[in-house]
């Protein structure tokens, strides 16, 4: 039963490879890789329910008990990501079908989604650190080449500067990597966490974590997010979308996890620091949202305060901010992905980015403007949509310890986001109809029909909280007590 | 001889600091190879270099040499290899289509 965790990696890497052969047949590569992802979020719906019921699992490769081998381990935490990033994933293809065109399709685009949904998962899902790397640039290489695919000059240029930054950043986790192998003699995420807790978290410890500190948070955007606006505009829709969505996202797992699972023990240093960088992320971020009026560069702003919000929880530290912080990491990952689609799908239909340039889209396209409304009202987090329970849990956690400033900062950004996608809303699809019905370019069900399930998904997500709050709890239950995670890798073999 | 080797990837890694400051795509290429290389390094001296036997149980006497570092260094060589040549077509790429090797010229287009 335990090798089905290790399915979310291998099958779509499998198939991956398999789809490189089939080039020709675009119709297949589509057939093949929905559905491969819809029986991904199948086997993490299963896992997930496993693991509530049993507690955390694992499988040792190769029969290497920890902490010799490399293992993965399913925690409610990891499936729960698992679960979201590979039905945001397929919904982003269906939107993809209509819209990338034969040419990328042609150009093994659906592999590389496949192979970069591998690495996602896997970053998600494995306990060894070393493991992380290698996971980390699975996802990495995939991305580099859907960032270029199609090669308009833009997203050379952007891309060259993705790549490098992110070849710095992956030195970076190297070097992390021998100062902690020399330190503490072990890479089991668990192991290490116990040798950590034995010999105390000194201050080449605490140095270490600042190291691990600053690979996670270039890959997350936090703080260190100059890369992101640039690079996540160029490519195509239905790839942005997967980018906003998912890429970002890694890096903040990584970050909760190393900072809950072994860097816990001297929150001084490490967690203060991670305040003030959510802090300024928070503020640069709004800033960028407002500044621009390219609906593709207020979208990228819009990640970035996602990401100091999410880290808002994590510096705050309390069991509550930290379930509020993994709702909204689901909640994001739907909602950007629905973002970026939407914001595709205007560029889309007008033709053009500046938002001052377009007017009146609602006569057009109804229901597209009200769907822009409803994920502008989630992710202000107003009641019974996805953002809401994420927001108030933060923001609970915040009030419990005392962290007044951040509490501020982040329900402040909130506004800002509203604002910034207010504005966008009121220019673009309200205003006056500038599209004659004539001149107008039909909707393409293939694309209206992606974003709605998004919608779909978002609403249910913020009224069956309750239903997944159950999971929710378990996840942030784990996290805050590492034991728990520590007890289910080296207790015994299951 | 650790202290030996750490003063040589001090050298490589401001040899690698140096070329990824400069202006130049290969430059910068050249810095990350250089880059991975020193990173290797430390890797194996962070496990301790050569300090007893090949690690075969019952084969050879104990202490073994920790054989995990060079594992963990061929795992991140091939990664290394492929980022690298993936980088290096796109160097050429930006080189045929933009027609330029200069970062500063690279800038966000002038309407952003």
């Amino acid at each position: 039963m335990n090798n089905l965790i290790v399915l979310p990696l291998i099958l779509p890497i499998m198939v991956g490879v398999v789809l490189v052969f089939l080039r020709p047949y675009i119709k297949l590569q589509r057939v093949f890789s929905l559905l491969t992802l819809i029986v991904t979020a199948g086997i993490s719906l299963l896992l997930l329910n496993i693991v509530r019921t049993d507690g955390i699992i694992r499988l040792d490769f190769g029969g290497w008990e920890p902490p010799f081998g490399i293992l993965f381990v399913a925690d409610s935490f990891a499936m729960l990501l698992v679960l979201t990033a590979s039905i945001v994933t397929a919904i982003c293809l269906i939107y993809a079908f209509s819209s990338i065109g034969e040419r990328h399709e042609k150009m093994y685009f659906y592999p590389f989604v496949l192979f970069l949904v591998a690495g996602v998962n896997g970053s998600f899902l494995t306990g060894d650190l070393f493991n992380l790397f290698v996971c980390f640039e699975v996802m990495l290489l995939a991305s580099y080449v859907l960032v270029t695919l199609g090669g308009t000059k833009r997203q050379l240029r952007e891309a060259i500067k993705y790549v490098v930054i992110n070849i710095l950043a992956s030195w970076f986790f190297l070097v992390a990597l021998a100062y902690l192998y020399g330190t503490v003699g072990t890479l089991n995420m668990a192991h290490i966490s116990e040798r950590v807790a034995e010999a105390g978290q000194g201050p080449l410890l605490t140095t270490i974590s600042i190291l691990f500190l600053i690979v996670f948070s270039l890959k997350a955007g936090l703080l260190l997010f100059f890369w992101l606006p640039g690079s996540y505009s160029v490519p195509p829709t239905a790839i942005a979308a997967l980018f906003g969505a998912l890429l970002t996202k890694v890096g903040i797992y990584a970050l909760f996890r190393s900072f809950t699972l072994i860097f816990y023990h001297d929150t001084l240093i490490s967690h203060t620091l991670i305040g003030i960088m959510a802090a300024i992320t928070l503020i640069v971020g709004c800033m960028g949202a407002i500044a621009f009026k390219d609906v593709r560069l207020i979208v990228s702003y819009n990640v970035v305060i996602a990401v100091g919000f999410i880290l808002i929880g994590l510096a705050v530290g309390t069991e509550t901010s930290i379930a509020g912080s993994i709702y909204y990491v689901i909640h994001d990952m739907i909602a950007k992905a629905m973002l970026f689609l939407l914001a595709g799908t205007m560029i889309y239909l007008t033709g053009k980015s500046k938002i001052d340039e377009m007017s009146g889209l609602i006569r057009n396209y109804p229901l597209f403007g009200w769907m822009f409304f409803l994920v502008t009202c989630s992710l202000a987090g107003i009641p019974p949509l996805s953002g809401f329970v994420g927001k108030i849990l933060v923001g609970q956690g915040a009030i419990e310890s005392g962290s007044y400033i951040l509490l501020a900062l982040a329900f402040l950004s909130s506004i800002v986001v509203l604002y910034s996608l207010l504005r966008i809303f009121l220019n673009t699809i309200f205003g006056e109809t500038i599209i004659s019905l004539e001149d107008e370019k039909p909707m393409k069900m293939g694309m209206i029909i992606p974003i709605v399930l998004l919608g779909i998904a978002m609403i249910s997500l913020g009224l069956g909280a309750e239903f997944i709050s159950d999971y929710v709890t378990d996840a942030a239950h784990t996290l805050a007590n590492p034991s728990v995670y520590i007890d289910a890798v080296m207790g015994g073999n299951k | 001889m650790e202290t030996l080797i750490i003063m040589l990837i001090g050298i490589l890694v401001a040899v690698a600091t140096y070329l990824i400051l400069s202006r130049n795509i290969i430059r910068i290429i050249l810095g990350t190879a250089v880059f991975s290389h020193a990173v290797h390094l430390l890797i194996l001296t962070m496990g301790g270099l050569k300090q007893g036997n090949v690690p075969l149980l019952k084969e050879a006497n104990a202490p073994y040499t920790d054989a995990l570092p060079q594992a963990l260094i061929l795992t991140a060589i091939v990664i290394s290899f492929a980022v690298t040549a993936f980088i290096l077509v796109l160097a050429y790429r930006i080189y045929q289509d933009i027609g330029t090797d200069d970062l500063d010229e690279l800038r966000g287009a002038k309407d952003e």
